[in-house]
């Protein structure tokens, strides 16, 4: 039963509740940040170590933190994660870095991240909350990642900076524009919608036929 | 989150002590991180730079570092705030070849820092290496992945200063092709490097009598 249940909370981010495409949340550096898939991916990392990092000790501390100054006492945890991640990406890959530029630090701004941390992490033991970041931290990834690549294939004819098709490919340039991020994403989001919407679809045909049947 | 509707309100110390220590403990985190990647850093960037100057000029094995201070070029290995820096390429004799003077000036997004390659005796430009820009992918961007557009900053004349031009009309030694969609970008690079070759040309020293590479200089490493 507690087996299923972390699970449940690591899926849940993954793929039902995915921060982007589902709870529409950190569209600030989805946007921004996808216009490559190296991009995306360096920012989804930074991201899962920030949330994943916060998540647990403020799931460890849940008992010590007074209620009233617990906004504070996030913020000062994720913004020492992102700290730690700003300078350590500078050191290790400083090319990724000077792409993503203002991003890392304004993960402190990203709404998930302390949305995971008032809604999840302050109420429940630390091997939940760790699972909850993990997945939504992962879906997180997942979604960017995905909006990274489309954008870069089609505006640039590669992936992760390798030419996928000959010398004709005439790159659609816009792909990794701006406007090639909100095309995206509304592509993306309508594939979801749709998606959920058969989903609810099949399951009310099902219940016809079995009230029908009995 | 045990202290319910109904527990007692903790204490303003307790909530003060609370935020404190969580300062605290942020605080030397923060600076256990800085120290620890501030070496790898600042390696990294003098690499960078050493490398951008034998891109820009080259066959030149050996770099010096010259600070404008107090109206005149000295070799120095420090650079205080405000102060301009060049630095002088040398080849594996100890041969003076050029200097590499860095510039910057508004592009079509941002800021665009470059670094160029310059020879005072010929009055040419060697190289042209883009050391910063948020230039448009895909176009603007062109200013430093297009081969062809980097390459035509080699031997270019500098005297009369650099002209960009529409695409193959160049006719003069001292026109290179401005590039397709990205015409802007292009002559902000054109107008940097004529704009920092200007403010820099009367501090240089006569040709010929560049300093000569001090013995400690090393690489620069």
């Amino acid at each position: 039963m507690k087996k299923s249940d972390s699970y449940e909370e690591f899926i849940k981010g993954i793929w039902r509740d995915n921060p982007v495409f589902v709870q529409v949340l950190g569209m600030c550096p989805m946007l921004a940040v996808t216009n490559s898939a190296i991009n995306a991916v360096a920012m989804g990392m930074a991201t899962f170590f920030v949330l994943v990092g916060s998540s647990f000790l403020v799931s460890s501390f849940r008992n010590w933190i007074p209620k009233q100054v617990r906004i504070s006492c996030f913020i000062i945890i994720i913004a020492t994660f992102v700290t730690v991640a700003d300078y350590t990406l500078l050191a290790l890959v400083p090319k990724v870095h000077k792409e993503l530029g203002a991003f890392i630090p304004l993960i402190v701004a990203n709404c998930m991240i302390l949305g995971r941390q008032e809604a999840f992490s302050s109420r429940y033991p630390v091997r939940l909350a760790v699972m909850d970041a993990i997945g939504m931290a992962g879906g997180f990834l997942l979604a960017l990642f995905s909006l990274g690549a489309i954008r870069e294939i089609l505006g640039d004819g590669a992936l992760f900076g390798i030419k996928l098709f000959g010398e004709n490919f005439e790159p659609w340039v816009i792909m990794i524009l701006p406007p090639g991020g909100f095309l995206t994403l509304g592509v993306i989001l309508l594939f979801f919608n749709w998606f959920k919407f058969k989903k609810d679809e099949f399951l009310a045909e099902v219940a016809e036929a079995e009230r029908g049947g009995g | 989150m045990n202290t319910g509707a109904n527990a007692a309100a903790p204490s303003s110390l307790r909530l003060i002590l609370t935020l404190a220590i969580a300062g605290l403990i942020s605080g030397i985190a923060i600076i256990g991180i800085y120290e620890s990647t501030l070496p790898t850093i600042t390696a990294n960037k003098a690499r960078e730079l050493r490398e951008a100057v034998f891109k820009v000029l080259p066959g030149v094995s050996q770099m010096q570092q010259f600070v404008w201070r107090g109206d005149q070029l000295i070799a120095a290995e420090d650079l205080q705030k405000d102060e301009e820096a060049v630095y002088g390429g040398y080849d594996e004799n100890g041969e003076f070849v050029g200097y590499a003077i860095p510039g910057a000036g508004p592009g079509f997004q941002d800021t665009i820092g470059l670094l160029f390659g310059f020879t005072p005796e010929q009055q040419l430009v060697l190289g042209m290496e883009v050391l910063e820009s948020r230039e448009t992918p895909g176009l603007g961007d062109k200013i430093y992945k297009d081969a062809d557009f980097v390459g035509s900053f080699s031997k270019l004349s500098i005297d009369p200063e650099i002209v960009a031009v529409k695409k193959g009309t160049t006719s003069q030694p001292n026109e290179i092709d401005a590039i397709t969609g990205a015409t802007i970008s292009s002559k902000a690079v054109v107008r940097i490097i004529n704009k920092t070759h200007s403010d820099w040309i009367q501090r240089l020293p006569p040709p010929g009598s560049e300093p000569p590479l001090r013995q400690d200089a090393g690489d620069g490493s």
